[in-house]
């Protein structure tokens, strides 16, 4: 792979001392069973598969490996609890569920902050300070719903759809396992739901977290395992719903599986988001959003902006400030916490970026990556720039989900709006201009399902999130994210 | 004095504001007890990506203008279709309604209109919100149309069905491409000479008549429609529907889920079927006295 490198010389004035987390506290079990009914069970199976350590490669346990009749008994316990008591219970007697599993993680939150940077590779501040705050707050919020549904649908009476099948990836672990389970329990469902074979570990910890709230048995069925236990999730008969975050690939395939059924879906699907710098932009922040949106979480985010378009009188200025910030960034342990870009995921996903950055330089673009010392064994990517980009170019149309940004610039706002617009995906969008009206005419034309303007990569569960065109339907988080797990007719 | 000839009418299909016959030069002999009672086009591929061409290229004009202006194009449909109630009974009578029952649907479709066209500066309000984030930020979700939506109309239902259709869908800024009825489709091109009338922008609404089974497939696969509304009682051709939609991932909505009768159809979850949900962030200052408040 060539590089072109013009660093600046920081003379060693960024080097951190060490903080490394300790992971003393911290005991993973020999292996991993089941979640069904309440229960943790064996897989009849009897097959595991390791889970890794992406940052040294390391074994960290073993997690079971559901096949059809598994995922049968965890689709089973679920219905018998939405036709059992968990159907029957009134809606505030179910929030308080959901609100103890909140402050549970709240409690457990350093735990569970250590355990996904180690099983995921992502930085252990990210994790402490994003995922699990996030994923708590998420069954805060959702649990208060349970008893205000009929304010929600005026005129309606809205009822739970049943058994929800849903199928997580593994760029936000348990955050995602809270954007699904929260709402559909706050709707009155029950919940199978499969972690990205990568990243299994914080679902079942809050396997172990429900089973502590006493949550009824077979409310939530945790349920682990590859691409193939997903299929059987989503093609089971008596499943009434398929919500699943993932590749629009995948996704068009569910919904190809469920074309000819009743089930209900939503789907949060891939992005190749557009992150506009207009010249009258604070700068600095401008490119401190961009770092945060391509860099935070190695990338390895739906909404990245992948794809920066700066206006060119600011072109020399926001690429030089963008390469002096790239330069400051820390590669290396995801639980040191001085660490901003931590290990990617797997030995396929760090694969699959490397493709796309050979294909960059093949197809003519310029490649800038930041100078640093990669760790020895596990999977690193450095942060990645591309300059000279034309629009036909793979890396500037296709997700890469890696720390890979395709730099292109225009002249006009309406250029801009044209080119940002022009792809299939429709995730999301950043702009960044001191200018009010420009802000809004960008937010209004902008054809995704979330704009951050003058800010980006933000996520709060009251605000929805979710896509446009091929970036899947439905959304998740805030008053939109009820209507996806209810029947209102 | 001999006897006047009466004047017959000549039914071609709807396509940015034109009324062009098919490309392909098809048609088909609607009869009525074996009396040929009218030519209909037998509408193509070709036209189809026509309408949807058309459609395409007027959203982005219909989905700018004020919800009020929007508002008021609808009603202006709904005038113009009072003024023209006799055509549509004779149609319908012609088509083998009962005459009580055919003024009852010009009278429901009527209405149908004006209700839906007063929602069109009120889903936002009803369904859009202010999230109050933790962070600070200013944070709101509004709904926007989807874009082109492509509608199979009914069989069975010749005006009302197809009504009921169309205006919930253009209400939020969707423009449209739809299948006529295929055994009842006089109305539906009369309709469009009302809309013609109005004050509709060009490539809003579109309408081809045709074999089904034929065209609505095209639709589903078309990478550029972004919905589909269904009427479809044939279980094959609906599964191919959903089916076809996979490829871009279009939104495909089940209307004939909904009930015909005013106290069910009559509500706003139809036209939010037809819409996204888009969230907007943006900074708040902070300074030791600031908080967030939104």
């Amino acid at each position: 792979m060539s590089s072109k490198i013009k660093s600046l010389k920081y003379n060693g004035k960024w080097d951190f001392s060490p903080s490394i987390e300790s992971i003393e506290d911290i005991s993973l079990k020999k292996e991993y069973q089941l979640f069904i009914n309440g229960q943790f069970q064996k897989p009849i199976s009897k097959k595991y598969f390791p889970s890794i350590n992406p940052s040294n490669e390391q074994q960290l346990t073993k997690i079971a490996h559901a096949e059809s009749k598994d995922v049968d008994l965890a689709v089973n316990s679920a219905r018998n609890a939405f036709n059992g008591h968990w159907g029957k219970l009134p809606a505030k007697e179910r929030a308080k569920y959901i609100y103890r599993i909140a402050r549970i993680i709240q409690e457990k939150s350093k735990e569970l902050a250590i355990v996904e940077t180690l099983d995921g590779g992502k930085p252990i501040r990210e994790s402490r300070d994003i995922d699990i705050p996030l994923a708590a707050a998420h069954f805060f919020y959702y649990a208060g719903w349970a008893d205000k549904l009929q304010y929600a649908f005026p005129n309606r009476t809205p009822k739970p759809l049943g058994v929800v099948g849903q199928i997580i990836p593994w760029n936000f672990p348990l955050m995602m396992a809270a954007w699904k389970i929260a709402p559909a329990l706050a709707t009155g469902n029950t919940v199978v739901l499969k972690p990205a074979e990568t990243t299994s570990i914080t679902a079942l910890i809050l396997a172990e977290i429900i089973q502590q709230a006493e949550l009824p048995p077979g409310v939530v069925n945790i349920i682990t395992g590859d691409g193939s236990t997903g299929e059987l999730i989503v093609n089971h008969p008596d499943v009434n719903k398929i919500a699943f975050t993932g590749s629009t690939k995948v996704g068009k395939s569910i919904m190809q599986s469920i074309s000819s059924t009743t089930k209900r879906s939503t789907m949060e699907l891939g992005g190749k988001a557009a992150n506009i710098i207009f010249e009258d932009a604070p700068v600095d922040q401008a490119v401190e959003g961009v770092i945060n949106g391509i860099y935070f979480n190695q990338g390895h985010v739906c909404c990245a902006g992948s794809r920066l378009f700066v206006q060119e009188s600011v072109y020399e200025l926001v690429l030089r400030k963008l390469k002096d910030r790239m330069q400051s960034l820390v590669v290396g342990n995801p639980l040191d916490k001085n660490t901003d870009i931590g290990a990617i995921n797997s030995k396929e996903q760090l694969s699959t970026i490397n493709k796309y950055i050979d294909l960059g330089v093949k197809e003519g673009a310029d490649i800038f990556q930041l100078n640093c010392e990669l760790p020895n064994g596990g999977y690193w990517c450095p942060p990645t720039l591309f300059t000279n980009v034309s629009q036909s170019h793979s890396i500037a149309n296709e997700e890469i989900f890696g720390p890979v940004l395709a730099v292109q610039t225009f002249r006009t706002t309406q250029e801009v709006i044209n080119k940002a617009n022009n792809t299939p995906f429709g995730l999301s969008a950043g702009v960044w201009t001191d200018k009010g009206s420009k802000a809004f005419n960008l937010a209004s034309k902008l054809k995704a399902g979330v704009i951050w303007a003058n800010t980006y990569n933000k996520f709060d569960p009251t605000s929805p999130f979710g896509g446009y065109k091929e970036s899947g339907h439905g959304r998740e988080g805030g008053l939109h994210g009820l209507s996806p797990y209810l029947n209102l007719e | 004095m001999s006897k006047r000839i009466k004047i017959l009418k000549t039914y071609k299909i709807f396509i940015d504001g034109k009324f062009p016959r098919t490309e392909s030069g098809r048609y088909t002999q609607l009869k009525k007890d074996n009396i040929p009672i009218a030519n209909v086009c037998l509408s193509s591929k070709k036209d189809i990506k026509n309408a949807v061409l058309f459609a395409r290229n007027a959203f982005e004009s219909w989905s700018n203008k004020s919800a009020y202006n929007r508002s008021q194009v609808l009603y202006r449909i709904a005038e113009m279709l009072e003024g023209n109630k006799n055509q549509f009974l004779e149609e319908l009578i012609l088509q083998g309604v009962d005459p009580k029952k055919a003024i009852l649907e010009i009278d429901q479709s009527i209405d149908r209109i004006i209700y839906f066209a007063g929602w069109a500066d009120k889903i936002n309000p009803i369904f859009g919100s202010v999230n109050p984030v933790a962070s600070s930020h200013f944070n709101f979700t509004i709904l926007e149309p989807m874009g082109v939506v492509a509608i199979v109309a009914p069989d069975d239902s010749s005006l009302l069905r197809l009504i009921s259709s169309i205006i919930p869908v253009i209400v939020s800024g969707n423009t449209t491409v739809s299948i006529a009825s295929e055994k009842l489709p006089l109305c539906a091109i009369s309709l469009a000479e009302v809309i013609s009338n109005s004050d509709v922008p060009n490539g809003v609404v579109n309408i081809v008549t045709g074999e089904k089974e034929e065209l609505a497939p095209h639709l589903a696969q078309h990478m550029d429609v972004n919905a589909l509304g269904l009427n479809l009682e044939n279980k094959v051709l609906k599964d191919k529907m959903f089916f076809e939609a996979t490829n871009n991932l279009k939104r495909v909505v089940d209307i004939s889920q909904y009930n015909i009768q005013e106290s069910e159809f009559e509500a706003p979850y139809i036209v939010k079927n037809f819409m996204e949900a888009k969230t907007t962030w943006h900074p708040i200052e902070k300074d030791f006295t600031s908080s967030n408040n939104y």
